[in-house]
């Protein structure tokens, strides 16, 4: 059975506000005054683009970079290889930058895990944080967002994902009891 | 996951969907080669060996490159360098590698079926083959699929046009029985010395003549005259006389079609098979192929280690009768 816990006007203000706050740290610190927004793919590479709307509206300049990190996972044995792999596509030199990762749901944080690993393979940039539209919570590793959308605590027999068919909306569904 | 096998034989015993996915994965990698940084964990903790009893170069080094860019621990042995020089079977020197517990054996050989001889003796590794007599060279195929998908958007429908020494070659051999699968024509262009009988039910047509096969092909894949498999009943004239007929030139090429793609699974034989001019053109994909055969082999380990094997092998004793058997039944010792 699936919920719908959050509606397409409440992940549409949500993607409102992590543009905003992202705009807020961004930039303040030096020079460069381009936002670095790198997507986790696949759903974290659509926030990605929706905030990069927001951020160039309102008049800053956005440089874009996509992580699949289906290669840096920890759990090839158990599930196998990705049979969705999209290739990562980094067109900005990475190193000396400050860098927003973006995720749709963060849940364990193994994938953010994997992912910063795979941006050292890229360079060393000058500071990573970390944008999610939804914390779920359920850490597995002392991992944090820097800025969250939406906050619900779902427990751990659940699935919880972003929809983008007719509308984004959020759906949480029991998996195991 | 319904795409998972444990051995990578041949494209025989592939669906078209595993096909697709070990492209489509292939894809992937392909990026990870152009960083600055070329290493990924994906194999971590894994070992790969590579036992060659034939030479190779960009076969064995791009297994190598693959296995070690995704963290592998890549092991090399070459039958110059190893026991076998010393009159160990290949059934020993297979079992004596195995017990040192690696997750993938990479091998060719010269005799048909040794991957699946072996594969049956050794039930904890898996087996992939790099080409094995004149039967399967399935990592080469699927890397020419991989260049046509990126430079051709696919093989679908497509005319490849094989020509050579077709009697010797495995890459042959894989492309028609991948071209039924995917659904590209395959055209074979050689001297009657140089096509095995009965090669017609493939599926495939077949050409004496190569200026009469070009109009029409998509891609002309020539193929290395093997001089070192030819034998005393496979007449051959001369290498003149060959590339006159045979062999791929500007003046030839210039009957195909403008977007018609030249290949070739390497090493090349400049001015036998294939013309500088050709080889060195625009229309040539042949570095490609080598490109692209580095993220095919990454593929082909990351698919082969993502499976746990559930297998519960039969005691050592009675795989040994299996094989004595079988080197009975082949009137060798293997």
């Amino acid at each position: 059975m699936a919920d719908i816990i959050f509606d397409t006007t409440a992940v549409h203000a949500a993607l409102d506000r992590m543009a905003e706050a992202i705009t807020g740290k961004s930039g303040k610190k030096n020079r460069d005054t381009t936002v670095y927004l790198i997507g986790i793919e696949r759903g974290g590479a659509r926030v990605a683009d929706e905030i990069q709307k927001r951020l160039e509206t309102a008049g800053r300049t956005v440089a874009r970079g996509n992580l699949d990190i289906s290669f840096y996972r920890d759990d090839l044995d158990t599930i196998g290889a990705n049979p969705e792999v999209r290739p990562s596509n980094m067109p900005f030199d990475i190193d000396g930058k400050n860098i927003w990762l973006i995720d749709d749901v963060l849940y364990t944080g193994r994938t953010i895990r994997a992912a910063l690993g795979e941006l050292f393979d890229y360079g060393r940039s000058a500071s990573i944080h970390l944008a999610v539209l939804l914390d779920r919570g359920g850490r597995e590793l002392p991992i944090a967002p820097d800025v969250s959308g939406l906050n619900h605590a779902a427990d751990s027999g659940c699935s919880v994902k972003l929809l983008c068919q007719g509308g984004w909306h959020i759906e949480q569904r029991r998996v195991k009891s | 996951m319904s795409a998972s096998f444990k051995h990578l034989f041949g494209i025989a015993q592939l669906s078209r969907q595993q096909i697709e996915h070990l492209v489509h994965l292939g894809e992937s990698f392909i990026e990870l080669s152009r960083r600055s940084v070329k290493k990924a964990p994906t194999l971590r903790g894994k070992t790969v060996i590579n036992l060659f009893f034939e030479n190779s170069t960009r076969t064995r080094t791009s297994f190598e490159i693959a296995g070690k860019r995704l963290s592998a621990d890549v092991i090399n042995i070459s039958a110059s360098t190893s026991a076998t020089k010393k009159g160990e079977s290949l059934l020993d020197t297979g079992e004596t590698l195995a017990a040192m517990q690696p997750h993938v054996l990479v091998i060719r050989h010269s005799i048909s079926g040794a991957c699946e001889f072996l594969a049956d003796f050794l039930p904890d590794t898996s087996i992939v083959n790099a080409g094995d007599g004149a039967h399967e060279h399935p990592t080469q195929v699927l890397t020419d699929l991989l260049t046509l998908h990126v430079q051709a958007g696919g093989v679908a429908g497509k005319t490849m046009t094989i020509v050579g020494d077709i009697a010797h070659s495995r890459v042959a051999r894989s492309h028609l029985l991948a071209a039924q699968k995917l659904g590209y024509k395959v055209r074979l262009v050689a001297p009657k010395t140089l096509l095995p009988r009965g090669i017609e039910q493939f599926g495939c047509e077949v050409f004496h003549d190569f200026d009469a096969a070009i109009p029409g092909s998509d891609v002309l894949y020539m193929l290395r005259m093997q001089t070192e498999r030819l034998t005393s009943n496979c007449c051959f004239p001369s290498i003149r006389e060959y590339h006159e007929a045979y062999g791929l030139n500007a003046a030839r090429l210039a009957l195909a079609a403008d977007d018609c793609r030249v290949m070739h699974p390497g090493p090349m034989n400049r001015g036998v098979e294939i013309a500088s001019e050709v080889a060195d053109s625009a229309r040539s994909h042949i570095l490609d192929q080598v490109e692209h055969g580095v993220a095919i082999r990454m593929a082909v380990l990351t698919a082969l280690c993502g499976n746990s094997p559930e297998s519960s092998p039969s005691p050592r004793s009675k795989r040994r009768e299996k094989a004595e058997s079988a080197m009975r039944a082949q009137g060798k010792l293997l």
